[in-house]
Parts: structure tokens; C-alpha cells; sequence
């Protein structure tokens, strides 16, 4: 039991979880009433099914931002792929069905992950350098489809995703849940992960042991890339609208931030899917509770900032390390 | 004491948790000699070179320089009071210049500016006094490594007053190049320098030392003066207990075989420009044939065009009578090539990745993404290979990077026989691994041949292939010059083809 505890303890998923677990503690205090859950209608409401429904877009593309980074990489253009599919499904829905718009959207990511894969893999241009260039792009791109206005979507079919109720519970937690069991698989179950971790630690290495580093590269952004669509489709359809120039801004740090919470190194090598998922829920619910508990909007960037520097310290072994032993000495 | 020692350390110990890297050891270092420290891996050389230099604080125990008693705290206090270091790992910046890496920490100013001149001038001036004569403006990357590691220690020498210690300097020099670096070494030795020298290599420092100290397993064996002491004599004290007798080192030569199989492999004008030129080499089933060469003579360039890591500009390969023209590593993977690379740590391993997933990625790479192996085939393999070639870890969990050298190498080699190879390519199986683990990867190699498996063995170390060869190839200057076969493999005979070369030069020899 006790090496069980230890274990748990040294585990990546242990800081975040108990992250996760403090802001919990401190909104159950701060906040009368934030763990009210009502049903109404058939369908949960409430703050926690409020956080878990508006986390869904960075969870998925934290999911795909974690692969990436596990390959040594990294990819700030999400946002902007996520605006390009949002503004493509909701121009295409005007005049499509919704199938034709769901599956143009997608396939704008796959694109975007294509191009990405290509500079970053086969040209080798560094991929802050490569995926910056569709970051600033990007948007232009959603403009250019949505003409400058923000589209309007009348599609109840379409508002369903990203904002209906599923056995009481928001639908796009199910997208979320299904992109994650797919990834894990993908990861845990072929040998992908394996060559993805080991194309992370050393490239070399990997290459002499056979393994076809260029594409493992590849395949990593166009799962990025996909991951942003879905991330896309789900922000136009819960608020019924695209809009090119705000949709996912900033998603891409968010993202970034919920990879490195979760446990998986910048440099690359070993990746942790679940740890992201810990993560992306820690983030939103911060986000939520800073608005909850009325802090001024001109802060809320602070004060989120201090909460993450905590964080990080508390997961650095060597912060730990000077602590523990200052507690030593005093001893 | 006497006047002449300037550097001591006397009962010095140091523990880490669980293992008791140095106890009570003492070592003298005299001015105006070469000190050879040897011992084999987890002997506590390295621990006792960095508690001299001030990397690591001794738990108990003295060090003394010129009487006075020091405790350096950081290699730079060691520095400033005379103990120069230069590490395996050459340490210099390869994107700034020569003259800039020698005077780096203490530019030379003057009006509060950099004086670039004076700085130059005084860069070349130590070069040659080490007879080094390049440009100090170019950057140190455009070098070789064989003049980085003389860069290195002509900034060593420079900032010494008295000890220069150096760590395994020649296991990226040909021989060639160790014999610079020796002349330079006595060179010092007359102006009075006191030099530790590390080294795997039993004939250099047969060749260089004065006196050599020998460490076994964190305790002192003992001081020799090395005219007194004999190559077996030497072992024998290193490896002390475990008494490894010349049976066990495979130092009796194998009988080579004259082979008659069919022939595996066959390149066909292979050439990849600037880094070997165009070269016909066949390969029979179940030889072992062996590649020699200088540094840098193309040996590893030959086998990357053969497992396809570089792809050549011209030229084929025929496997099983099936011709090819692009090769790259899975498709030579599934042709039945495994290529143990030289460099094992940029080339062979992946640190974060446990000994289980070191060893099945070759495996799986072949198999492709999709016929994973499930964890439980994959812990049998591992199993079986960690049993079977002795390396020595309490999980294969654990990660790769814990591992020596030696355990290291036999994780790589573990991660290609599990491919079930028809070739197994050994670009310098036993550089930087201690004697012990040394004879047990040779001795694994041998058995292998005589299973019937076909290997192409690189290595610098002539006696390696004499010993394990049924037929050598020459190669000088990127091109392949010759070759010996059967008895004709003597390491005086590969010498004088490298240093003379020529097929004439060879025929000579042998008729």
C-alpha cells in the first residue's frame, strides 16, 4: 500500500491532480454553491458541468499539442486552424448539409496539418518558425472565407455539437471522450507511441533502429492539425457563430501550458495523455473560477499567471529538492 | 615529503547513497611525469578525478597541492589554483573561434574593448607551442575533432601551473593522432607539467606512463612504476577477484575459416561523394570480415551506405541475387542487415526509454506500426536477451541511461539480434567500455560467428580483428585498397597496407 502511494506520488500525474484538487478545495469554500448541480430538463447544469462542456476545445487540442511536443516540436498555429475550420463549417452550412460541412471542416486540419508536417518534417524549417507562419496566416485565410464577418449559424443540427445534451450530459464531452480513447489507442495499442517516444528522446537513435523519423514528424501535426478542427467545429456550434478573428485566440499558450502542467517534457520523449487530460481541466477551471469570483477582467491574466508559476515550481524536482532540504537543515 | 610531488590525495573517500565510490585512497602525482589512473569502469577513477578538480566535495580525506591543503569547491576554483581538466566530452563552443574558446572567461581588453589582435596573437602563440599551426579567427566547428581535442588541451595547458589532467583523450583520435597528442604530451613532461592520463587503451599507456595507479572497485590497489609491470600483470590487478586469466580475455586468435558459402551481399560501385568512393565489396554467408582503417578513412561511412542511413549517389547492392539502388534502414532491416552504430550514445540509445523498449524498437520498427507486439511478448524478449547476453540491471524497466557503457552496448546488440539479422554490422563494438565487459561482448561476437551468423566488424583496434577475422579490408583515404585473407591477417601486415596502401603494397606483403 505504501509503495502504491509512493508510487502514485512520483508519478506525472500526481502535481497536477493535486493542483486540480486545491482549486476544487478553494472554490467549495469561496464559492457558495459551485458544486450545485441541477437537473433541468433531463440535462445537468451547474458549474462543474459548465467547466467540463467549455473545456472540451483546449482538452482535444492539448490532446493533439501533446503528441507534438513529445516530438521534440511544437505547434502555435492551432488557433489559427481553429478559426479557418469554424469559419469553413459555418460558411459551408449555409447552403450544405451538415455532413458536407463537418467533413470540409476536418478537412481544412488536415490541410493545415499537412502543410505544417511537410515544412517542419520534410523541409526541415524550425517548427516554432514553421507553424508560425500559418499562425499569422491562418486568420487572414478565415477572413478571406467568412469575407470579414462574423457568420451567423442557423442550424440547430449544427448547435447540437458543441451545445446539446446527451444522456444529461453536454454532447461535446462525448466528442471530447471519444477523441481521447482514439488517440490513446492510436498511442497505447499500435507502435505508434513507442516510436513517437523514442523519435522524441533521440532521432538519431531512432533512425538507425529503422524507424522512419520524417513521418512519425508528419503524422504527429496532421493529428494536430485535426485535433484544432474538432477544437473548431465545437466553439462556432456552441455559440452559434464564427468569428475569424477571436475564435480560439490564445488557445494555442493554453494548450502549450496544459502539455507542460500534464507532465510531458518540452524536450520531448515520453508523452502523457492523461496528465493533459488533468491539466486542460485544472486550466478551465481557474478560468472559471477567477470569473466566478468576480475578479476584474483586466486581472484575470495576473492572476492565472500566478497560479501556473506555482504550479511549475511545485512539479520541478530541483524547486522541490531546495525546499525539502531547507526544510532538512532547519530540522 | 619529497619536493617533487605536487599533487596528493591522501585517505580520501566518498559515498554516494548505497555505494562507496572511493574509500581511503591515496594518490601522489610528481611534477615532470605521466600518471596513468586505471582501474575499469565503477573503479573510481572518475570519482577521484572530480574530487581533485572540485566537482564533487570528499566525505572525509585530504588533497594537497605543493604542501598547501585545498578543497576546491567548483572545477573553476580548481582551475585558478592550477589543476587543468579536459573531459572526453571536448568542451569548447563550436560556433565561436579558436583564439575566443582559449581566451574564453578572461579576454584579453584594452580601453575596456576586446583587443581581437592581442587576443589572436596570443591564441597562436600557445597553438605552437604545441605545434598546432591552424587559423584562430575560424570557428572551432570547422575542425576536426582530433584538433578540437588539441584546442581543448593547448587551453588547458595554458591556464595549468603545474597539473594537466586528462580524461580519456584518445578514444576519438586515430593512431595517428595519438601519436601528436604523445609527442606533445612528453613535450610537456620535460617543461615540467605533472599529466594524469585515463585511458582504456592498456598499449598507450603502456606507451606514455611513467608510473600508473590502479583503483578497483573504489579502493586502492596500488602505485607501480610501469617499466615494472607487465600488459598481464596490469589486468590481473584491475580485475583482481574475478581473476580473468588470457583464456577467458579472448587474447588466443581464432582460427579463421576460409570461406566458400554463397555470397549475401554485394555492392556494386557504391559511392556517395566526399564520403567514400565508388567500392565493390561481397560478402559470403557466414563470414566475418573486418574493416580497418584510420579515423575517418571512410570504415563507417562504407557500412552507413550499406544499411542506408546515407543513401548513395551511385552505384547497388545486391542481397540474395535481389539488386537495389535505394536503400534506408527498414528496408535493410527487412532484408536481414542489423547495424550496431559507433557513437552509442547519439547513435545507439534512447535514454528516456527503458531497457524493454531499448530492445524491441529495432524489432518493431520492422514490423511496422500495426503487428505491436503486446507487452507481454515484448518483456519475453527482453528477458531472454538480458539473460542471454549477461547484462547486468535489477529490472529491464529500468531506464537505459543507469546502465554502463559495457550493459549499454549489450542492450544494442540485444535490440538487433532480436531482428533475427543475416548480417550484423559492428561499427566499434568495444570502443570506451572497460576490459571486463570488453571480452565478454568479443567472446559474444565469436560465438556468433560460430553459429553460423555473417559479421562485418569495424574497429580500431588491430588485435580485435586479427583475432576475430576470417578476411579484412583495407581502406585509406575513402577508398578501398585492399584486403588479407585467412593467416595473411596480421596486424603488422594491416599496418603497413594502411600506411602504405596500395593493392601493390599488398600483394608484396603477401607473396
Amino acid at each position: 500500500m505504501k509503495t502504491l502511494v509512493k508510487r502514485f506520488a512520483q508519478s506525472k500525474m500526481f502535481w497536477p491532480l493535486i493542483a486540480l484538487i486545491c482549486i476544487i478545495i478553494i472554490n467549495l469554500i469561496l464559492i457558495p454553491g459551485f458544486f450545485d448541480i441541477k437537473i433541468y430538463n433531463g440535462h445537468l447544469f451547474g458549474s462543474p458541468i459548465d467547466i467540463l462542456n467549455r473545456m472540451t476545445p483546449l482538452l482535444i487540442i492539448s490532446l493533439g499539442m501533446t503528441l507534438v511536443i513529445a516530438k521534440e516540436g511544437i505547434d502555435i498555429s492551432v488557433g489559427s486552424v481553429l478559426a479557418i475550420s469554424a469559419t469553413t463549417a459555418a460558411t459551408l452550412i449555409q447552403s450544405h448539409s451538415i455532413f458536407i460541412a463537418l467533413l470540409a471542416a476536418i478537412g481544412v486540419g488536415v490541410l493545415c496539418g499537412i502543410w505544417n508536417g511537410v515544412l517542419v518534417a520534410y523541409i526541415g524549417v524550425n517548427p516554432m518558425v514553421g507553424t508560425l507562419i500559418l499562425m499569422t496566416v491562418g486568420r487572414g485565410i478565415a477572413q478571406l472565407i467568412s469575407n470579414g464577418q462574423i457568420i451567423t449559424v442557423h442550424s440547430k443540427a449544427y448547435h447540437f455539437i458543441g451545445a446539446g445534451y446527451l444522456l444529461g450530459f453536454p454532447f461535446s464531452v462525448f466528442v471530447a471522450v471519444v477523441c481521447f480513447i482514439l488517440l490513446y489507442f492510436l498511442m497505447r495499442k499500435t507502435a505508434m507511441g513507442l516510436f513517437l517516444e523514442a523519435v522524441g528522446g533521440n532521432q538519431t537513435s531512432s533512425r538507425f533502429a529503422g524507424i522512419n523519423v520524417k513521418k512519425i514528424m508528419f503524422i504527429v501535426y496532421v493529428v494536430s492539425g485535426i485535433c484544432a478542427a474538432i477544437a473548431g467545429i465545437l466553439i462556432s456550434s456552441n455559440v452559434n457563430s464564427a468569428d475569424a478573428n477571436n475564435a480560439g485566440l490564445w488557445i494555442e499558450l493554453d494548450a502549450i501550458l496544459a502539455v507542460v502542467i500534464g507532465g510531458t517534457s518540452m524536450s520531448g520523449g515520453r508523452f502523457y495523455l492523461g496528465g493533459t487530460v488533468v491539466a486542460a481541466l485544472f486550466i478551465q477551471t481557474i478560468t472559471t473560477t477567477i470569473y466566478t469570483m468576480g475578479i476584474p477582467p483586466e486581472t484575470v491574466m495576473v492572476a492565472k499567471a500566478v497560479i501556473v508559476i506555482i504550479v511549475c515550481l511545485l512539479q520541478s524536482n530541483a524547486f522541490r529538492e531546495m525546499f525539502m532540504r531547507k526544510k532538512a537543515v532547519e530540522v | 615529503m619529497d619536493t617533487t610531488t605536487i599533487l596528493k590525495a591522501a585517505g580520501v573517500s566518498k559515498f554516494f547513497p548505497g555505494v562507496k565510490a572511493l574509500s581511503k585512497v591515496n594518490f601522489t602525482l610528481r611534477r615532470g611525469e605521466i600518471h596513468a589512473l586505471m582501474g575499469e569502469n565503477g573503479a573510481g577513477k572518475s570519482t577521484l578525478i572530480k574530487v581533485m578538480t572540485g566537482v564533487q566535495k570528499p566525505n572525509e580525506g585530504t588533497i594537497l597541492f605543493n604542501d598547501k591543503r585545498i578543497s576546491p569547491k567548483t572545477p573553476q576554483e580548481a582551475q585558478n589554483i592550477g589543476i587543468s581538466t579536459v573531459y572526453q566530452e571536448i568542451n569548447l563552443c563550436p560556433n565561436i573561434s579558436v583564439a575566443e574558446n582559449i581566451f574564453i572567461g578572461r579576454l584579453p581588453k584594452k580601453n575596456g574593448k576586446i583587443d581581437w589582435n592581442t587576443m589572436n596573437e596570443q591564441a597562436k602563440q600557445i597553438l605552437e607551442r604545441l605545434h598546432i599551426q591552424i587559423d584562430v579567427s575560424r570557428l572551432v566547428s570547422s575542425y576536426s575533432i582530433a584538433i578540437q581535442q588539441m584546442i581543448a588541451i593547448a587551453r588547458a595547458v595554458d591556464m595549468s601551473s603545474g597539473v594537466l589532467i586528462l580524461d580519456e583523450p584518445t578514444s576519438s583520435l586515430d593512431s595517428r593522432e595519438v601519436q601528436e597528442l604523445f609527442k606533445i604530451m612528453r613535450k610537456l613532461k620535460n617543461e615540467g607539467m605533472a599529466i594524469i592520463f585515463v585511458s582504456h587503451f592498456l598499449k598507450q599507456v603502456f606507451e606514455i606512463s611513467d608510473r600508473m595507479t590502479v583503483l578497483r572497485n573504489g579502493l586502492l590497489v596500488g602505485e607501480y612504476k610501469t617499466s615494472e609491470l607487465t600488459q598481464t600483470q596490469l589486468v590481473a590487478k584491475m580485475v583482481g577477484g574475478t581473476s580473468v586469466t588470457s583464456e577467458e580475455l579472448p587474447n588466443k586468435r581464432r582460427k579463421p575459416r576460409v570461406m566458400e558459402g554463397q555470397t549475401f551481399l554485394k555492392t556494386n560501385g557504391l559511392e556517395k561523394h566526399g564520403s567514400i568512393e565508388a567500392f565493390d565489396l561481397a560478402i559470403r554467408t557466414g563470414e566475418v570480415i573486418g574493416i580497418a582503417g584510420l579515423l575517418g578513412s571512410g570504415r563507417t561511412e562504407m557500412a552507413k551506405l550499406i544499411f542506408g542511413i546515407d543513401q548513395a549517389d551511385q552505384g547497388n547492392i545486391t542481397i540474395d541475387n535481389n539488386m537495389m539502388t535505394l536503400m534506408y534502414p527498414r528496408k535493410a532491416i527487412k532484408n536481414g542487415i542489423a547495424f550496431c552504430p559507433e557513437d552509442r550514445k547519439v547513435e545507439g540509445v534512447v535514454e528516456d526509454l527503458t531497457i524493454r523498449e531499448n530492445i524491441v524498437l529495432a524489432l518493431q520498427a520492422k514490423r511496422g506500426y500495426f503487428s505491436y507486439m503486446p507487452l507481454k511478448k515484448q518483456c519475453q524478449l527482453a528477458q531472454k536477451y538480458i539473460d542471454l547476453l549477461k547484462i547486468k540491471t535489477p529490472s529491464m524497466e529500468q531506464k537505459i541511461g543507469n546502465l554502463s557503457g559495457g550493459n549499454q552496448q549489450k542492450v544494442i546488440l540485444a535490440r538487433w539480434l532480436t531482428t533475427n539479422p543475416k548480417l550484423l554490422i559492428l561499427d566499434e563494438p568495444t570502443r570506451g567500455i572497460d576490459i571486463g565487459a570488453k571480452g565478454e561482448i568479443r567472446r559474444i561476437i565469436l560465438s556468433l560467428a560460430a553459429e553460423g551468423m555473417t559479421i562485418l566488424l569495424i574497429s580500431s583496434e588491430l588485435e580485435e580483428l586479427v583475432r576475430c577475422c576470417d578476411r579484412v579490408v583495407i581502406l585509406r583515404d575513402r577508398s578501398l585498397i585492399g584486403q588479407l585473407e585467412g593467416d595473411g591477417i596480421t596486424e603488422t601486415k594491416i599496418m603497413k597496407l594502411i600506411g602504405e596502401g596500395g593493392v601493390k603494397a599488398a600483394n608484396e606483403d603477401i607473396g
